[in-house]
């Protein structure tokens, strides 16, 4: 029920978003009846709220939804399931006792300062954009400098624009939107520059919000200065060398009453972290099993917390497997732990999860270091895929069977995205 | 006609107003920007000197050391951020030993309390994080940091509370020499003052021209300087300086009051007097050298990055002190350690303004003391429990990534911030990791109601620093 808190759960989920809503179900599916989501906003939905645009849920509700359907479609199967959904709350911190019960800590406007116990976390926060600090723009410190999500929440949920002549550092997804939706606006988007040599965005983004609209992307550029004293006023764009550096003989300047920032998002472990749970420095992520526990036992992680997801789809999927395991735990369900280790191996940059055990099935999450093609995912000796291409800004998924992990005898199984051999095709 | 008028409220200048205040006078700050502090205060390093660095025969060297001793006191009574952490000048080889001790004797001889030179043992043990490859330390126990902003702000705010007027968004234009008194024409109105205190900081020297003075000019010089991730939170426990150079004490490892590592600031010679951008030159420099100092220190970590001017005077010395224009007094060219000297340069200013003729009768009712901000994430359960009893608003959050409650941001609001940027200084909303991007525009909503302003009137840190436009212009 909507607002309604009580004081013992079996699966505490922080976080309303997909990811939240997703492992909420996936715990009530599996069994569980208590269950409770907090969500820091006042309402539940996450950034989903705020993304107005279509291509939600074409892999999981087979249609084609706008983020405000998505969310709006979870919620309500979740209130249906009977899951307590707690909005403008935020978790201040979890204390676990000895015997491995959770007391989640909350501030509400509503309840005050409250505890509720429980037997099982997800963790579901979600993650936030990178700002201008991270990527250090010399310059100014003018007005006129956001993320991409930022300039989405002012225009699509507040009904104002965050200027009229834009211009956009990196290429990730939200910033693509961005360019689009402004432009439908009446604004003028001078052009995306991206550091890297490719988009930092899918190709469908790239294709319909910048192509369609003939909004310039410049590759290898960066802006490296910012001008301006109180309202940004200009900025100066630069390509980069090979050391990602830029050469300013060769820099322009570019007029623009507004920079949008979109360099990537962080997965938001402030939590994770202070309960002392092991993250992995290159996700950003908790360090997570087949089970999507992470090192703290009947802690479990999913979604954009967890690692960065291309689509909301995913998430989906991943939260409720997490909250099936979540519900699980909650209920008493100890499953033996992992005894295989996954190690990114050449031109892998991440994968997840971490371990892997021969009980299961398992979806395993990568992404490359740099686009390759065509090549083949390498699974130690156990198996081979041949892809067409991989690409940074795309995540590979592949599923690997128990019967296949049967036979493999190693504790670590390493995986490598390498070139095609000589007389190796793509099917 | 008021008393005074102090032109500029920077630290300078609401210390000075404060210090009036205690005194039956009429007195006015005329600040130009939205807010005070907003100029050179809000980007200076934070650092209350021990004030062995200062030649004796200075005034800045006169000023310092006394500046440092008020400090405890004014904490006391204004309740911002300052911590006495003490400061080490470290050598990085035999040879600046000599240095180490050069700089001890001046500050015993200027009366800095424990000077001690450490060795390269004492100095790993209480220091492990730095290179080792460092000799020596010079180690001063009376250095301290502050958050300046908060100074300023609790300088003005008790000011005002004591009867000062406060004009912002009021630009000085010309300055008129009556019968007895000084005119202030400014962007908004005219003012006038028997006796005119210039703390214009940058532009002090063209505020004295604009009284009809050239004795001196400001040589505005940039100081760059880098925020850095809380991951490196007690990295160093003290301030950490280089062996002084001519024109700077050189780049600084800064354990901010609030615990993050902040390093700079560079010395860059400017003609801007708003040139307060960063530079690639800048930021290089400062990691580089940082770098040998403290090795886990990495560009990696910045979360933010800004520069601001120090108004160096030709002098290279304050120049404070009584006119040829009567009533017109300087407090000009106060660069570092002008922050340390602030509440002693408020009493020598006070004096010159009694020995240039000002009465000065104590207020029977001046009210030293301000409650301070407060600070919820700092706080134990039981006074957060008690808080969130009084006001609900302390259990809601508006800024995740330094714990700010709604309650906090009230507060703000209530003691003078009027933008995104005073909120900002009051609060620490929007200074943590995402630097705003989640709780800008609730803040913008809370100031938007209870300034009763419309939301697309909200700053960023007033002037043309607009933050969003209307969809559709109004017909």
């Amino acid at each position: 029920m909507l607002g309604r808190v009580e004081k013992k759960y079996g699966v505490v989920v922080v976080g309303g978003g997909p990811a939240g809503m997703g492992a909420a179900l996936g715990a009530r599916d599996h069994g569980e009846d208590k269950v409770l989501i907090l969500d820091r906003e006042p309402e539940a939905g996450g950034i989903l709220l705020q993304c107005i645009h279509s291509g939600f849920g074409m892999h999981y509700f087979r249609e084609e939804l706008t983020g405000p359907e998505y969310a709006e479609r979870f919620l309500q199967k979740v209130i249906d399931h009977d899951v307590d959904v707690l909005p403008g709350s935020y978790v201040s911190g979890v204390v676990v006792d000895s015997g491995g019960s959770k007391k989640v800590r909350i501030m509400s406007e509503a309840h005050g300062l409250i505890t509720v116990e429980t037997k099982s976390v997800v963790l579901a926060m979600g993650c936030r954009e990178r700002t201008r600090g991270a990527v250090r723009i010399p310059g100014t410190r003018p007005s006129g400098i956001l993320t991409a999500g930022l300039a989405q929440k002012f225009v699509n949920l507040k009904g104002y624009l965050p200027g009229k002549r834009i211009a956009i550092l990196g290429s990730g997804d939200i910033g693509l939107i961005m360019a689009r939706r402004l432009t439908l606006e009446g604004c003028h988007v001078e052009g995306v520059f991206e550091l890297m040599p490719y988009s930092n965005g899918l190709t469908r983004n790239v294709v319909q919000c910048l192509e369609d609209f003939d909004i310039p992307l410049y590759l290898s550029t960066t802006v490296a200065c910012i001008h301006g004293r109180d309202r940004i006023e200009k900025i100066t764009v630069a390509p980069v060398n090979a050391d990602l550096k830029p050469d300013m003989s060769r820099a322009w300047d570019v007029p623009c009453d507004t920079l949008l920032i979109s360099v990537g998002l962080i997965p938001e472990n402030e939590l994770t972290q202070n309960l002392g749970i092991g993250l992995d420095v290159v996700t950003g992520g908790p360090l997570v099993s087949s089970t999507l526990e992470t090192s703290m036992p009947g802690m479990f992680a999913c979604g954009n917390v967890l690692h960065v997801h291309d689509l909301v789809d995913y998430v989906t999927r991943e939260a409720l497997l997490a909250g099936r395991f979540a519900g699980e735990w909650a209920k008493g369900v100890r499953r033996p732990k992992d005894n295989i280790r996954l190690v990114p191996g050449d031109n892998v940059r991440y994968c997840v999860p971490h371990t892997l055990s021969p009980e299961r099935e398992h979806t395993i999450h990568l992404r490359c270091k740099a686009a390759m093609k065509p090549c083949k995912i390498k699974v130690g000796n156990l198996m081979e895929k041949k892809l067409r291409f991989v690409f940074p800004a795309e995540m590979i998924m592949f599923k690997i069977k128990p019967d296949l992990l049967d036979k493999f005898h190693d504790d670590t199984l390493r995986i490598d995205i390498l070139p095609l051999e000589k007389g190796e095709r793509v099917d | 006609m008021y008393d005074v008028a102090v032109i500029g409220g920077g630290v300078i200048g609401c210390a000075i107003a404060r210090e009036l205040s205690r005194y039956r006078l009429g007195i006015v700050i005329v600040e130009k920007f939205e807010e005070v502090g907003f100029g050179t205060t809000k980007t200076n390093s934070g650092i209350i000197h021990a004030g062995h660095h200062s030649p004796p025969d200075t005034l800045k060297g006169k000023l310092v050391v006394r500046g440092n001793k008020l400090y405890d006191r004014l904490c006391k009574e204004l309740k911002f951020g300052f911590r006495r952490i003490g400061e080490l000048v470290v050598a990085r080889s035999e040879s600046e030993i000599p240095e180490l001790e050069r700089l001890k004797n001046l500050g015993d001889l200027k009366g800095v309390p424990d000077l001690e030179i450490w060795d390269r043992e004492r100095l790993r043990n209480e220091e492990p994080n730095l290179s080792n490859t460092l000799v020596a330390a010079l180690h001063a126990p009376s250095a301290g940091v502050i958050n300046p902003y908060e100074l300023a702000n609790a300088l003005s705010e008790n000011a005002v509370e004591n009867g000062v007027d406060l004009k912002v968004n009021c630009v000085v234009e010309k300055i008129v020499a009556g019968k007895g008194f000084l005119a202030v024409h400014t962007s908004r109105e005219r003012i006038k003052a028997r006796f005119v205190i210039n703390c214009a900081g940058v532009y002090a020297d063209k505020i004295a021209e604009m009284a009809g003075l050239r004795d001196f000019t400001i040589h505005p010089r940039k100081g760059e300087e880098y925020m850095l991730d809380k991951r490196l939170k007690g990295l160093v426990q003290r301030l950490i300086f280089p062996i002084p150079k001519k024109n700077t004490k050189g780049i600084l490892i800064i354990p901010t009051f609030d615990g993050t590592i902040m390093v700079g600031p560079t010395a860059q010679d400017t003609a801007d007097r708003d040139d307060a951008s960063t530079t690639y030159e800048g930021s290089e420099q400062v990691f580089r050298f940082v770098s040998k100092i403290c090795p886990s220190i990495t560009e990696r970590d910045t979360i933010t990055e800004f520069a601001g001017l120090r108004a160096v005077s030709n002098t290279n010395d304050f120049i404070i002190g009584p006119t040829r224009i009567k009533g017109f007094i300087n407090a000009a060219g106060i660069q570092s350690p002008g922050l340390t000297s602030a509440p002693a340069i408020a009493l020598y200013v006070r004096d010159i303004l009694k020995s240039e003729g000002l009465v000065l009768k104590k207020k029977e009712n001046f009210k030293p003391h301000l409650p301070g901000p407060p600070r919820f994430a700092s706080l134990n359960d039981e006074q957060q429990r008690r808080l969130v009893e009084q006001d609900r608003l302390f259990a809601k959050v508006v800024c995740r990534c330094e714990l700010v409650t709604e309650a906090e941001i009230h507060n703000a609001i209530d003691h003078g911030a009027r933008t995104l940027d005073g909120i900002k200084f009051r609060s620490r909303a929007g200074m943590g990791r995402c630097q705003g991007g989640f709780c800008a525009p609730r803040c913008m909503d809370i100031l938007s109601k209870r300034l009763d302003k419309p939301f697309q009137e909200i700053t960023k840190r007033g002037g043309d620093s607009w933050v969003v436009r209307k969809m559709v212009d109004d017909a």
